[in-house]
């Protein structure tokens, strides 16, 4: 493991700007960290966190120090760089009686995503099993550049810990950083997870972490861990909910589910999507997008004579029952790496950690 | 689908009529600037008083009615109009809910008038102001205060090549989170409907940093009652709660009685 001072950070991004990468990162917008394009350092959220969340409740707040990444997850997690909100997928031109079909041109620009929380490389983990034959996610995906950032300090609705995917980044970076500014000395401890990511370490002005390097990240993602005070209990759960699918207590969630979908837009693995058509008035051209989507929603389970879904208790149970159950089955991997967001962004502050421990116990 | 779609031989015939409303949601055909010649190009503009003095009668293949009823003169009118067109598509709040007029709904008609008229007698109105689908059938329905631009063109264009218009039932939140925006009533305390509230907009308010105002309307399947529990505790007291639910569309069937509650 090297060590990088704060300058180097400036560095690193210069390498990577130097290398084509476009840098995603986080930074202070409309009171949230949010991930956008970044020209440099400078414009991390210096100095702010997210740490006050819960149940419908995000909060940033200065921290008092000028941590580059004292933040924990923002509402937004990476897939919208992956899998965008909307993409279109082919373009058609009527030509006489016939017409002529194009796939739309895959746009795959060099990214660097700066920060990535364990949880957050979990998920893409997760996306690149559901998304393996996606051209357009698979294109962007072997463009992306991670610079993953270790957890020191959990949020309000954290609980990688129990789904087993942080704090501590373990593998699908390039880099890895441990930002450390507590005791004086602001730096960065820094582990290469690729090839790609060792040679750019190397063209850095890194030393050899210490003794005391290692120590104080230890300190700080047994920190993180201890702060956690949500987990689910992992052992039997997959056969609860099974067993319970008929259980009164869905109704109860679903008197309490607004059916707004922001679980799901905010949640880092789910992969819904929409198919339309959209057409020019004059009918001479045609293009097929694909957007967002929810299982929430009445017509995502719209067949022929009917939605099969048709209630709002039934569209949670999907859509927990897939999470924490049925995706283990169908991609080999849990649904859920612990972000918390689904929490975060419930206006009406439902948590999966407590359905999953009611519904355990139902 | 049924034979819904406008596949007449020559150019379907189209035609806007007006009931109770501000004209705000025609002009927004007007204001289609860049597409304006291809929708001209699209379909013969029989009648539209807004925009051209040619006032040609019907049937017409395409009806696009704004505006609530609230007299019965009009009552009689819509039922005219309905038989004279193919398709109808009601179009904004006034016409989908009753609009902000449908207030009136809570009161009492008859007092306004001898408060506001000199010669009360001469005003010849109803006691409510209500949607063109509660008169009418109505097959299409552009939600709004004032209708999205791109979901009019989006309707023209697929009602024109025979497809389903692409009008999505689910909340304003989808939206957001596909934008991008900051949530705020999670990220900063800020009332807003768009958890009930039907998408279409392209969440212009919460974009702003405002809460939506539910001028598209309730959603598919709207839970008014956990979202008033949750602006309850959000400091929103009752009477506030309802000046929020009862706006644009509160002649619609959830605002009005989540208002009510």
């Amino acid at each position: 493991m090297k060590r990088l001072h704060l300058e180097g950070l400036d560095a690193l991004f210069g390498a990577l700007r130097g290398a084509g990468y476009t840098l995603i990162g986080p930074r202070l917008r409309d009171r949230a960290i949010v991930l956008d394009e970044l020209e440099s350092a400078a414009e991390l959220p210096i100095g702010w966190t997210d740490r006050e969340q819960d149940g419908g409740h995000y909060r940033v707040a200065a921290r008092g120090d000028d941590a580059r990444f004292g933040y924990v997850t923002g509402p937004q997690g990476w897939k919208r760089w992956l899998f965008p909100p909307q993409e279109v997928l082919l373009r058609a031109r009527r030509l006489g009686q016939g017409m002529r079909i194009e796939a739309a041109t895959v746009e795959a620009p060099r990214r660097a995503f700066i920060g990535v929380r364990a949880c957050d490389l979990a998920a893409i983990a997760v996306q690149d099993r559901v998304f393996v034959h996606d051209p357009g996610y698979q294109a962007r995906r072997a463009a992306c550049f991670i610079v993953a950032v270790n957890c020191t300090e959990a949020g309000g609705t954290c609980f990688c810990v129990s789904q087993g995917s942080g704090p501590r980044a373990g593998a699908g970076f390039d880099l890895a950083l441990t930002e450390l500014c507590g005791d004086g000395q602001h730096r960065f401890l820094v582990e290469a997870g690729s090839q790609v990511g060792a040679t750019l370490l190397d063209t850095l002005d890194a030393v050899e972490a210490t003794a005391a390097d290692h120590e104080a990240l230890e300190a700080g993602l047994a920190r993180a861990r201890g702060q956690m005070g949500r987990r689910i209990e992992h052992e039997g759960l997959a056969a609860a909910l099974r067993e319970h699918l008929d259980h009164p207590y869905w109704q109860k969630v679903g008197e309490r589910c607004l059916g707004c979908a922001n679980c799901t837009l905010v949640c880092p693995t789910c992969f819904c999507a929409e198919v339309e058509d959209r057409m020019s008035l004059d009918g001479s051209e045609a293009e097929r997008v694909r957007h967002w989507d929810s299982c929430f929603n009445l017509e995502h389970s719209y067949v022929v004579g009917g939605t099969v879904r048709t209630s709002t208790a039934a569209r949670y149970r999907q859509w927990l029952t897939h999470k924490l159950a049925h995706w283990e089955t169908q991609f080999g991997v849990s649904g859920c790496t612990g972000c918390g967001r689904c929490i975060t962004a419930c206006p009406v502050g439902i948590d999966i950690t407590a359905e999953a421990a009611a519904l355990r116990q139902a | 689908m049924s034979k819904k779609h406008l596949d007449a031989p020559r150019k379907p015939r189209l035609a806007v009529f007006k009931f109770a409303s501000c004209d705000g949601c025609q002009l927004s055909l007007l204001d289609c600037e860049d597409e304006l010649l291809a929708v001209a190009d699209a379909v013969d503009i029989a009648y539209f008083p807004e925009a051209t003095s040619t006032m040609q009668p019907g049937p017409y293949e395409l009806v696009l009615v704004e505006g609530s009823i609230t007299t019965p003169h009009d009552r009689q009118r819509i039922q005219q109009i309905r038989r004279q067109a193919r398709v109808l598509v009601t179009i904004g709040a006034c016409a989908t809910s009753g609009g902000i007029q449908a207030l009136r709904n809570f009161r009492d008609v008859a007092e306004f008038a001898r408060i506001v008229y000199a010669r009360p007698e001469y005003i010849d109105t109803l006691a409510t102001s209500t949607a063109i689908a509660a008169h009418v059938r109505v097959d299409y329905e552009l939600r709004g205060c004032p209708i999205d631009k791109q979901q009019l063109l989006g309707t023209l264009a697929a009602l024109l090549h025979g497809r389903r218009p692409p009008l999505p039932r689910y909340s304003v939140c989808e939206e957001c989170k596909r934008l991008g925006h900051v949530c705020v009533m999670v990220a900063h305390g800020t009332p807003c409907l768009g958890p009930v509230t039907q998408a279409g907009c392209g969440a212009l308010c919460p974009g702003c940093s405002r809460g939506c105002y539910g001028c598209f309307g309730p959603k598919e399947e709207p839970n008014t009652a956990a979202l008033s529990a949750q602006l309850a505790t959000l400091g929103v007291d009752a009477a506030a709660r309802t000046r929020l639910y009862h706006t644009f569309n509160a002649g619609a069937d959830a605002f009005r009685k989540a208002g009510e509650a």
